[in-house]
C-alpha cells in the first residue's frame, strides 16, 4: 500500500510557470500545494480570492524598494563574465524577476507573442554557428499551436490576428481586440512603415474589454514593472485564481524550498523541504514535483539539491535577450506614461535577407538574427532623475523631460545564442538570508549578438529620425566593452532562459520533450529553463503554452489539437 | 515633527539638496519640495508603525477611489531585517552581516553632515558644491533620495503638494480614473 502523501503535486514557484501548472493539474482533479518563497501581495487565499489591493502605481515602492522582491540584501545574486574575473565581479541585483505570489508575471507589461515555426527548428532551418550549441526544440509550431491558443485564452490576450505579416498561422483570432495605441507608437509605426518595415499592434496580456471576470484596462500607464491595481493584467492572477477556485489548490507564501527530496533509490522525487517565515523546516510529500522557479532559481535549487545533473548541464546554456535600445528625443511631449508601456512591435529584425547574410559574412558569421522590436515610452520621473546629473542640469532636464515625456524607445529583444560556458551556478561564498549559496551568473556575449546589434541599431536610428526625433542614441544591455560584456553591470534583461535544456538525449539535455527530468522521472520543469534557444521573442506565452502541454500530459489529459484555417 | 534629523541637520539637508536639485523656472527645487522631510521619514521609518517603507494600495485617492497609499503595509521579518540594516547599519549584529558589514544611511547622513561643516548653510553655493563633492558618499546617497523625495508619491514625505509632479507635467497614480483612449492616442 502506498504511503499517504500530502498532495498529488507540489509546485515550486507561483509565476507564470507554476501558476499554469497549478491551474492545469487542479483542473484535472489533482491536489496541488504551491510553494512561493516571496510574500503574497496578489490575492486573498480565501474564497472568493479577491485581490489584496497591495500593488499600486507607486514608483518608490515598486522600483526603488523591492516591494515585490527579491531584495538584493536578502537574496543577493552575483555576476562575472568568466573565470578570469575571479569568483565574481559584484554581488547584488542581477536579472531580478519578482519573488512574490505571481512571480515574473508582475513585472511585465504583458507583450505575449508566439514563436514562429523557424524558432523551434533553428538548427535544421538556419544551421549551426561556431561557438554556440544551436539545437532544434523537440516540439514544433504545429504541435504547439493549440497550446498557444489555450494560453492566450487562459491569460487573456488582446491582439490583431492579421496584423503581423511574419506571424505563423493561427487556429483562431485573439480572445480580445487590441487596446488603445500610444501616441508615440503612432509616430514610430508610421515611420517604420514608410521605411519598409511591418509594425503591428502588440499581442498583449491586458484586457481591452472585460474578460474572465476582470475589468478592461484603463490605460493608467504603470504597466511595465508594476502589478496591476485593477487586475486588468491576466498574468499572473487568472491561473492562480482558477486553481484556488477548484478547491484543490493550496498556496503557501513565504515558503522557501531548500531542496528536492529523493527516495532512497535516487530515481524518484518524494517531495520537497521548505522553511517558513520563522525558519522552521517542513516537508511536503507528493507524487510529482513541479519545479517552476524560473531559469535562475530552478537550476540553483537543483544544484543545491545535488540532483538531475548526470548530463552536467543543469545551469548551463543560460540565455537572456541581448537588448539594443535606440532612444529618440522629440521636440514635443509624447506622454508615454499613458497606456500599456509598449503597444507596437515589429518582427523585421528577425528576418534573414541577403543584406543580413552579407553583413554576417563580413563579420565571420553565416547569419544572425536580431529580435522582436518594441515601440515604447520612457520610465517614471524618479528613474529619469536618478539618471540625470545633479545641479542645474538636473532641473533643466526634468523640466524639458527629454528622457521621459519627450522620449521614445525601440528595444530589440535580440536572440542570444546558447553557449555552454554561460551558466548559473552556486557562488562559493556569498549567501542568502537563509544561509544558502547565492546564485551566480557567468555570462559573456557571443559575437552573433554584437554583430546583430551593430547591424540593426543604425537602421532603428533611421526610423526614429523619420518619426521626427531631434536626436537619438543607441545603447545595449549588457553594455559592451569592445566585443565583450561589460564588467560593471550584468544584463538588464529579465528574459532568462535555458538552464535546464529540453531534448531527447539525456547526455545533451536535462529534461525530455515532456519537460520531465531525464534523471528523476516524476519531476517536471515548467519554466523557461527548458528553452533550448532564446529566439527573439518574449518568453512568457511560450512558458505558459509549454506548461499547459507538459501538465496535460502529466495528468493523462488528451493532447490538444488544432487545424489551419482554410 | 522630525523623526531622526535634528533641526540643524534638517537645514543642512535642505541646503544641500537645493544644490543637487536646484530651483529653476517653474521647478521649486528640492528644499521647497520637502526632500529633507522625505529623508527624515526614511531615516526614521521605524519610528512609525507600520514602518514607512511600503505605501499601501491600490489607489492614491487623488483621481477617485479611497486614498489608500497612506496606509503603509507591514513588513515581513526579513523585510524588516533588510530595511533596518540599510537604515541603521549592521552594527556588528551577526544576523545583519551574513555577507559582511553594512554602513547605514543614518550614519552616512550624520557623519556626512558634520563633515560638511557647521557653517554649511551660511557659505555660498560654490563653496557648498565643493564641500558636497568632498563628501562623495553622502552626495551620492542624497541625490538618489532627492529624486525619490522630489518625484515620488507624497505619502513618503516629499513632493510637497505634488509640486514636483506639477513642475514636470506628471500626474502620478491616476487610478481608478485612468486615461481615456483619446488621451493615450491623441497628441495632447
Amino acid at each position: 500500500m502506498p504511503e499517504p502523501r500530502d498532495c498529488d503535486a507540489v509546485v515550486v514557484g507561483t509565476g507564470p510557470a507554476g501558476a499554469t501548472a497549478a491551474d492545469v493539474l487542479t483542473g484535472a482533479g489533482w491536489s496541488v500545494i504551491a510553494l512561493e518563497k516571496g510574500r503574497n501581495h496578489l490575492l486573498s487565499l480565501e474564497a472568493p480570492f479577491a485581490g489584496l489591493g497591495h500593488v499600486s502605481n507607486d514608483e518608490i515602492k515598486s522600483l526603488r524598494r523591492y516591494f515585490l522582491g527579491p531584495d538584493p540584501f536578502l537574496e543577493p545574486r552575483t555576476y562575472r563574465r568568466d573565470e578570469r574575473d575571479g569568483d565574481r565581479l559584484f554581488a547584488g541585483e542581477v536579472n531580478n524577476l519578482p519573488s512574490t505570489v505571481g512571480g515574473g508575471g508582475f513585472h511585465a507589461d504583458g507583450k505575449l507573442p508566439r514563436l514562429r515555426a523557424v524558432d523551434f527548428k533553428p538548427y535544421s532551418s538556419l544551421g549551426p554557428i561556431e561557438g554556440a550549441d544551436i539545437v532544434d526544440w523537440p516540439v514544433d509550431y504545429d504541435e504547439m499551436e493549440p497550446y498557444y491558443a489555450q494560453a492566450e485564452r487562459l491569460v487573456g490576450v488582446a491582439g490583431d490576428a492579421d496584423a503581423n505579416p511574419f506571424a505563423e498561422w493561427r487556429s483562431g483570432p485573439y480572445p480580445m481586440p487590441p487596446g488603445a495605441d500610444m501616441f508615440g507608437a503612432a509616430l514610430t509605426t508610421e515611420a517604420a512603415t514608410r521605411l519598409g518595415y511591418h509594425p503591428y499592434r502588440a499581442p498583449t496580456g491586458v484586457n481591452s474589454v472585460p474578460y474572465d471576470g476582470r475589468p478592461a484596462c484603463n490605460n493608467c500607464g504603470f504597466c511595465a514593472y508594476y502589478g496591476c491595481p485593477i487586475e486588468a493584467k491576466g498574468d499572473p492572477i487568472a491561473p492562480l485564481r482558477n486553481a484556488l477556485r477548484s478547491g484543490r489548490c493550496e498556496i503557501r507564501a513565504d515558503s522557501y524550498v531548500e531542496r528536492v527530496l529523493l527516495d532512497p533509490a535516487g530515481k524518484q522525487a518524494r517531495g520537497v523541504r521548505y522553511r517558513d517565515l520563522d525558519g522552521d523546516a517542513h516537508e511536503v510529500s507528493a507524487r510529482i514535483v513541479v519545479v517552476a522557479g524560473g531559469a535562475w532559481e530552478t537550476p540553483r535549487l537543483l544544484l543545491r539539491s545535488g540532483l538531475a545533473n548526470s548530463s552536467g548541464l543543469v545551469g548551463r546554456y543560460l540565455m537572456y535577450h541581448f537588448q539594443t535600445f535606440v532612444i529618440g528625443r522629440f521636440p514635443f511631449r509624447l506622454h508615454g506614461h499613458r497606456g500599456r508601456s509598449v503597444t507596437h512591435l515589429h518582427d523585421d529584425h528577425m528576418i534573414i535577407d541577403d543584406d543580413v547574410r552579407r553583413f554576417a559574412r563580413e563579420h565571420g558569421l553565416p547569419y544572425f538574427r536580431g529580435g522582436l522590436t518594441e515601440h515604447g515610452g520612457g520610465g517614471g520621473p524618479v528613474m529619469e532623475g536618478v539618471y540625470t546629473s545633479p545641479g542645474v542640469a538636473h532641473t533643466r532636464e526634468m523640466l524639458e523631460s527629454t528622457m521621459r515625456d519627450r522620449m521614445w524607445a525601440f528595444t530589440i529583444q535580440g536572440e542570444d545564442l546558447p553557449q555552454a560556458t554561460n551558466r548559473i551556478d552556486l557562488d562559493p561564498s556569498v549567501r542568502d538570508v537563509h544561509g544558502f549559496p547565492a546564485g551566480r551568473a557567468t555570462y559573456d556575449v557571443h559575437p552573433h549578438e554584437v554583430v546583430a546589434s551593430r547591424y540593426y541599431a543604425p537602421r532603428l536610428v533611421a526610423v526614429m529620425r523619420e518619426a521626427g526625433a531631434e536626436s537619438t542614441f543607441a545603447a545595449t544591455s549588457p553594455p559592451l566593452e569592445g566585443d565583450r560584456a561589460g564588467r560593471r553591470s550584468a544584463s538588464m534583461s529579465r528574459h532568462i532562459m535555458g538552464t535546464c535544456r529540453m531534448g531527447d538525449d539525456p547526455a545533451t539535455s536535462v529534461v525530455d520533450r515532456w519537460q520531465r527530468f531525464h534523471d528523476v522521472e516524476n519531476m517536471v520543469c515548467t519554466d523557461s529553463s527548458v528553452f533550448p534557444t532564446s529566439t527573439g521573442y518574449g518568453p512568457t506565452l511560450t512558458i505558459v503554452a509549454l506548461a499547459i502541454r507538459a501538465c496535460r500530459d502529466l495528468a493523462g489529459l488528451p493532447k490538444l489539437t488544432s487545424s489551419r484555417p482554410r | 515633527m522630525p523623526r531622526f534629523l535634528t533641526d540643524h541637520e534638517h537645514g543642512v539637508v535642505s541646503a544641500a539638496v537645493d544644490r543637487l536639485v536646484p530651483p529653476l523656472d517653474a521647478h521649486p527645487g528640492g528644499a521647497a519640495l520637502g526632500v529633507a522631510d522625505y529623508v527624515d521619514n526614511l531615516l526614521g521609518a521605524f519610528t512609525f508603525d507600520p514602518p514607512r517603507i511600503f505605501a499601501g494600495g491600490p489607489f492614491s485617492g487623488r483621481f477617485g477611489g479611497e486614498a489608500s497609499f497612506a496606509r503603509f503595509i507591514p513588513l515581513s521579518p526579513h523585510e524588516e531585517l533588510a530595511w533596518r540594516t540599510r537604515i541603521e547599519g549592521s552594527r556588528g549584529m551577526p544576523e545583519r552581516e551574513f555577507n559582511g558589514p553594512t554602513r547605514g544611511w543614518q550614519e552616512i547622513y550624520r557623519n556626512g553632515i558634520v563633515a560638511l561643516g557647521a557653517d554649511f548653510c551660511e557659505v555660498d553655493g560654490d563653496e557648498q558644491d565643493r564641500r558636497l563633492h568632498a563628501q562623495g558618499e553622502l552626495r551620492g546617497v542624497l541625490y538618489v533620495h532627492a529624486c525619490e523625495g522630489a518625484y515620488g508619491p507624497p505619502e513618503y514625505g516629499g513632493n510637497r503638494d505634488r509640486a514636483g509632479w506639477r513642475a514636470i507635467g506628471f500626474e502620478g497614480d491616476v487610478q481608478p480614473r485612468g486615461y481615456t483612449d483619446d488621451e493615450v492616442s491623441g497628441r495632447a
